[in-house]
């Protein structure tokens, strides 16, 4: 029993003595990750958040910014199914106009992350000796950087400047977005990086290059293309990552401006008339809360469907 | 064992110079100059402002700047708070129990949560405890600090009203009243950080302990007739732990995150409120030092990870 137990449920073992019929690497990956129950729930769950955010606001047309003093601190209800704010304004339609920028954030971020990341991680696993030391030590050092103050530092420091040149939404939008794919680097770097070193020894990397191939095109053709699953993985967990990172910031009320109601936007106006206004902070939480729940079952299912250490 | 530690001592101090230099450079790279109020100000000439810029080296090179704020900062001269009128390093000295205070019984708390839990989902693995604690690791660390925060506030504070929800420093009680009050009104922010750590760190217990469960000196040990209890206590626990060291000490700056949210959001009087009620009235020196503070504890931090996993893992040569 010791030696039988595989590292994730829904890695079947003894599939070695049963012939089955050649399958292609992608119908085995989503064979494996929908025996993840729970990943192909959140799956769908998150399609639906998602969707909802980009075409609810076609649907429900009540403009974020109308201020009625007549509806103001309501609960739920039929007219406003979150409720309304202290200035009478639709919690609903303010939630799903905060998704849309949480989510292009997360999304953006992680684009970002995972560039530099692989980037890093390619060139360290492609060269030997002292480019590899320098690299590696730079990416410890990231790691052991202090995140948030240094968030909150950066922004602090140029966000008027930068509010300046290309307008205050779009300005911070951009700063986030490019400070905390900065942060969120290292443990893409990491991966890419071992993979790199595992792959690079392989026979068909050798055959490619007796071939005459050049480096660029085994590491773009030969190598990339099968360090790939990992980077899948940690990329879903930096889009989760980065949710969170932009929604504490404007939680401090250091993020977006005030009138741009981003899901932690909302949580920090909210946190004010807890007492008597609960709906408010609770339905833009929730929201962030089942985002990333269900973005980090997604990765753990492509975990199982994607990465082959785990497979037996 | 003394060798290993000064050596590991000897390689963070790259690290704090490259935080530092890192720190130096966003501060060097900002856009506004600290002058500018003066410029504005008609009662001081053009020359007299020149002058002044000259006495505090501004207009010098980057690196002789840089130079000269790192001694400074050696020297404990950390600087005045703009706002509060105080050295910054007498502001943060202040502030800085409170905070190790709740980050250390949190970490507890998350410990005493993660390491049985975990134990146990990895002893029976895919068994219904095992699924349960799994969905719930999953379920506490996507649950960001502050809604955890926010709906603790809710249900202790407002509904049961059995908790405060604003942490006061200066109680007017004495003896076992004072720690009363104090070990009340740490309750939820310990609650919010750890439960969030604990999440996240049992998710490593348990595979770390799946790792080293089907090793074979674990099968010879049952095979022995050791007790299971045993066998798991002494043989498969301790080696786990080795892996999780490491993984914890790459979440501090995690930690140090969930800490200023939480301090915000319960008003503790620690740095991490301090870093944001300095971000929000431009208090500049006080934003700098607090960064660096913060940036010294996770190096030292993983400097303690490191003499852990030197005790944990004996083949670790010290020499």
């Amino acid at each position: 029993m010791a030696g039988s137990t595989p590292a994730s449920a829904t890695v079947s073992p003894g599939l070695g003595s049963v012939r089955r019929a050649p399958v292609t690497p992608t119908a085995e990956a989503w064979r494996r990750f929908a025996k993840h129950k729970l990943a192909v729930v959140s799956a769908a769950l998150l399609a639906i958040l998602i969707l909802g955010v980009l075409f609810g606001p076609l649907v429900w047309t009540l403009p974020i910014d109308e201020i009625d003093f007549s509806a103001r601190l309501q609960g739920p209800s039929l007219t406003h199914p979150f409720g309304t704010d202290d200035l009478g304004q639709d919690i609903l339609a303010r939630v799903l106009y905060g998704g849309r920028i949480s989510l292009a954030v997360g999304f953006a971020a992680m684009a970002v992350a995972v560039t530099v990341g692989v980037l890093v991680g390619a060139v360290a696993g492609m060269s030997r000796g002292p480019v590899d030391v320098a690299l590696m030590w730079v990416t410890d050092l990231f790691l052991s950087l202090p995140q948030l103050p240094l968030l909150l530092l950066i922004i602090y420091l140029f966000r008027d400047a930068l509010a300046q040149i290309v307008g205050q939404e779009m300005g911070v939008f951009l700063m986030i977005v490019a400070v905390i794919g900065l942060f969120n680097w290292m443990q893409v770097a990491r991966l890419v990086r071992a993979q790199f070193f595992s792959l690079r020894e392989k026979e068909f990397v050798e055959a490619a290059r007796a071939l005459g191939a050049s480096r660029p095109r085994i590491v773009m053709h030969h190598i990339l293309p099968n360090a790939l699953g990992p980077v899948i993985v940690a990329a879903s967990i930096d889009v989760a990552a980065a949710i969170l990172a932009e929604s504490t910031l404007s939680f401090l009320g250091l993020g977006f401006p005030p009138d741009t109601p981003t899901w932690g936007r909302l949580l920090f106006d909210a946190k004010d008339n807890l007492d008597f206004a609960p709906h408010w902070a609770i339905f833009p939480g929730l929201a962030i809360f089942l985002t990333v729940l269900t973005i980090n079952f997604v990765g753990d299912g492509l975990r199982d469907a994607l990465d082959p250490r785990r497979v037996q | 064992m003394t060798q290993y530690v000064i050596r590991r001592l000897l390689i963070a101090i790259p690290s704090l110079l490259g935080i530092s230099v890192i720190l130096f450079a966003v501060l060097a790279l900002a856009p506004g100059d600290p002058f500018e109020e003066l410029a504005t100000n008609p009662a001081i000439p053009p020359d007299v402002r020149m002058a002044l810029r000259a006495s505090l080296g501004i207009d010098d090179p980057v690196h002789i700047r840089y130079i000269r704020w790192l001694i400074a900062m050696m020297q404990g001269n950390w600087g005045f708070s703009f706002v509060s009128r105080v050295d910054v390093d007498q502001l943060i000295l202040q502030r800085l129990p409170v905070t190790l205070v709740v980050i250390g019984a949190s970490q507890i708390l998350a410990l005493a949560i993660a390491l049985p839990v975990g134990i146990m989902a990895a002893t029976r693995p895919y068994s219904i405890f095992d699924q349960v604690a799994n969905t719930l690791a999953f379920v506490g660390f996507s649950l960001p600090t502050f809604f955890t925060g926010l709906l603790l506030i809710l249900l202790f504070s407002i509904h049961l009203g059995w908790l405060p929800f604003v942490y006061r420093a200066d109680i007017a009680a004495s003896g076992w009243q004072w720690w009363w009050a104090h070990i009340k009104q740490s309750i939820m922010p310990v609650l919010v950080l750890g439960l969030f750590q604990g999440a996240a760190w049992t998710r490593f217990v348990r595979s770390a302990v799946l790792d080293v469960v089907r090793l074979d000196h674990v099968t010879t040990a049952r095979a022995k007739g050791i007790p299971e209890r045993r066998v798991i206590n002494r043989h498969v626990v301790r080696n786990a732990l080795i892996p999780v060291v490491t993984l914890v000490a790459l979440q501090m700056p995690a930690v140090f995150g969930g800490a200023i949210v939480t301090e915000q959001i319960f008003r503790v009087p620690g740095i991490g409120s301090l870093l944001i009620s300095a971000v929000l009235s431009n208090d500049t020196p006080v934003i700098m030092a607090v960064t660096f503070v913060f940036a010294c504890l996770v190096i030292f931090f993983n400097l303690l990870a490191d003499v852990i996993y030197g005790w944990l893992d004996p083949r670790i040569s010290y020499s």
